[in-house]
């Protein structure tokens, strides 16, 4: 019993001006008298904590989507649709992430453009499966996602097999690693790449002398690169992201390890150059895709992410911005923004995205991902060689 | 050889940064009885403070070790304005409160510094400059560099030093007497608030430090690297005793050296059965036999039972 009603008052008070804030505006009446028609998307990506960098990068893609799209005034079964983002934060937590998903899902969103982790796209998709909401992921690779089986859960990015198979083929035959050391962060996505990658490179000749883990939250590696210095590999490969690969990096130098350090697409960003410094030069990365540079609408699309958030992409925000254009595409198709009148037209997409042309197999996957392996040259991201991908194009050097 | 070797030399490093963190903990808890969450925070706001410090001197032509210097003062002097702001603020107000409303304004004050350096710093990492040297030596085969050798340092000497302010001048034999029984302290003319508020400050001030080595040691500065930290410190705080400055030294090396000796060979002892992943579960199976088995920590708290 409080002694002293003055707080629990206030905090009513606080909760119905926190709920007035939440509250969306009443659709606004056209001319022609017909009601504009509100398309919700959600977005959930990690806003805060150590993926905070990634997580808002592709928040600002999502943005640019559904920017554009207001701006084109586009139709939408012959309504004028106006697109709201609801961005969350799903903070690359898996529990975290089921959280976000039920409240996108109470807010009644037409489509989800997320998660940005395997480890929180996995769980979450089960939530928008039940409640029938269409999933697009724009970077969780891991297989299990669309393995489900749900329907709802698509990706526009190739998955870990794919990329795991390239990357071990490549440490493993193009760099000539006999003797390789692994560490994966045990999220779904840095252990899946792991065992994808180990697969692939025991497969072409390579021994793995030593697999290590760490987790998404470590800073300090000097452990267990310790104990893998002591194996002597000729590369470490890192199944994780970009906050732990550049520590990781640093202090395998400092400690006098000269194996090739190899990473997937968790660490091809401009952070781990910038932050790594001398200790990047030479280390490699791959990203499911083809480079930007080489992307069909790439090179206009950085200019304008530049010149509207004043500051590079980092890593996804093109994916993004792929994942809600061809969400909306099935909308106009279908003629409306229901999630079950928009599905059957969105498994038969075939649009030409920013990244790639986007089309989707019959578990949701993209098809014809094609893989680029990049290398740190001179302090940038050079390109080295694309692998499978039926549209892609050879890497110039 | 060489591996164990460098493995130890990890764990005195790694050690040395969490002792320095849990003597900000201890010393507020050896006071108040109050686990400050926010000290971890307070670490964070030092490294950041000290960077924006170094990024408007490194042009000049001073000496690098010159700009760390002053880095230092600004950043110490900022941390000990924040935790003296975050005592008044948080912590004073509930002084006669129930035990646990101080530890829920503890975490929420956590997660408001979290919030406020991500909206003043944003999301990003930033790079912090080698301001000194990190030229390695050979020690029997083990690799150990310039900074970490001034970690361990500056780490014992921070330690000495608080040893001598508490027992050897009057703001510790004042500091000792609230801890023993403030309302006593407080008749025979000592100003408790005073006196709180010189831990605070003292506290925030070493949490400064610890933030500017674990800065030059990583060489990366983010809005989040508190937070860990703070939780590992606070571990080796009641690994050591809680309460206790010796304790949190000696509790932050020992924690060090069981990870940094965990994760390297649990793997290969257990016949890969425990991997490196256990590196936290082996941290903390070792704080709960602690517990279990001596609740006051290692060297047990020093402070008499209160009244």
């Amino acid at each position: 019993m409080p002694r002293n009603p003055m707080p629990m008052l206030l905090a009513a008070l606080l909760t119905i001006a926190l709920a007035a804030c939440g509250k969306t505006e009443a659709p606004a009446v056209q001319a022609d008298g017909t009601t504009e028609l509100v398309v919700k998307i959600g977005a959930a990506a990690p806003l805060t904590g150590p993926q905070a960098h990634l997580g808002k990068d592709n928040e600002n893609g999502t943005r640019m989507a559904i920017d554009d799209a207001n701006a084109k005034g586009l139709t939408i079964g012959g309504r004028k649709a106006h697109f709201e983002l609801f961005s969350e934060d799903d903070q690359s937590d898996p529990k975290t992430a089921t959280i976000v998903a039920q409240k996108l899902v109470d807010e009644k969103v037409n489509g989800v453009i997320g998660h940005m982790n395997s480890g929180t796209s996995i769980p979450a998709s089960r939530v928008y499966s039940d409640n029938g909401i269409v999933q697009i992921s724009p970077s969780a690779t891991a297989v299990a996602y669309t393995a489900q089986g749900f329907g709802t859960a698509f990706r526009v990015m190739a998955n870990d097999g794919q990329q795991g198979r390239v990357l071990g083929e490549f440490a493993a035959v193009n760099l000539g690693a006999k003797k390789i050391a692994v560490i994966d962060d045990r999220t779904a996505y840095g252990q899946g790449l792991a065992d994808e990658f180990i697969k692939s490179a025991q497969a072409h000749g390579a021994e793995i002398v030593a697999h290590e883990y760490t987790s998404d939250h470590a800073v300090d590696f000097t452990a267990v690169l310790t104990s893998i210095k002591g194996k002597q590999p000729d590369l470490l490969f890192f199944g994780g992201m970009d906050p732990q690969g550049v520590p990781m990096l640093k202090q395998l130098r400092a400690l006098g390890v000269q194996a090739k350090f190899m990473m997937g697409d968790g660490g091809y960003t401009p952070e781990l150059i910038r932050l790594a410094g001398t200790a990047a030069e030479g280390a490699y990365a791959s990203l499911p895709g083809v480079p930007l540079a080489q992307m069909p609408g790439g090179k206009e699309f950085a200019q304008r992410y530049q010149a509207g958030f004043k500051q590079p992409i980092q890593l996804y925000a093109p994916y993004c911005y792929d994942a809600v254009n061809v969400m909306i595409a099935a909308m106009q198709k279908a003629g409306s923004a229901d999630p079950a009148k928009y599905l059957p037209a969105l498994t038969k997409s075939d649009y030409d995205g920013v990244t790639a042309k986007i089309a989707f197999d019959e578990k949701g996957d993209l098809k014809g991902g094609a893989i680029t392996l990049y290398q740190v040259q001179h302090g940038k991201w050079q390109p080295l060689q694309t692998m499978g991908g039926a549209s892609a194009p050879a890497a110039a050097h | 050889m060489s591996i164990l070797l460098q493995q130890i030399v990890n764990g005195l490093v790694q050690g040395s940064v969490y002792a320095l963190v849990a003597l900000g903990y201890t010393m507020v808890y050896g006071i108040l009885g109050l686990i400050n969450f926010a000290h971890g925070e307070v670490v964070m706001v030092g490294a950041m403070v000290a960077l924006m410090v170094v990024q408007l001197l490194i042009t000049s032509a001073l000496a690098p070790v010159l700009v760390l210097l002053i880095a230092l003062l600004v950043a110490a002097m900022a941390c000990m304005a924040l935790g003296y702001g975050i005592e008044r603020i948080a912590y004073r107000p509930l002084r006669n409160a129930p035990r646990l409303a101080p530890l829920i304004t503890a975490i929420g004050m956590s997660i408001v510094l979290q919030n406020l350096a991500m909206m003043i710093w944003g999301r990003e990492y930033h790079p912090f400059p080698a301001l000194l040297p990190h030229s390695p030596h050979l020690l029997f085969g083990a690799i150990i560099n310039d900074v970490q050798i001034i970690i361990v340092l500056v780490a014992l000497a921070v330690m000495a030093g608080l040893l001598l302010l508490v027992h050897r001048t009057r703001l510790g034999r004042a500091m000792r007497a609230v801890a023993e029984n403030p309302g006593a302290a407080m008749l025979m003319g000592v100003d408790v608030n005073r006196v709180i508020s010189a831990t605070f400050m003292l506290g925030s001030a070493l949490a400064a430090v610890a933030g500017i080595m674990v800065s030059v040691n990583y060489g990366i500065v983010h809005y989040y690297m508190g937070f860990m930290l703070g939780l590992k410190a606070f571990t080796a705080a009641v690994l050591g005793g809680i309460g206790n400055l010796r304790g949190a030294m000696l509790g932050g090396l020992l924690l060090g050296l069981i990870e940094s000796l965990g994760a390297g060979y649990i793997g290969d002892l257990s016949g890969g059965i425990f991997g490196s992943n256990y590196q936290d579960v082996f941290a903390f199976f070792v704080l709960i036999a602690v517990l279990v088995f001596r609740p006051s920590g290692l060297l047990g708290e020093r402070v008499a039972e209160r009244a």
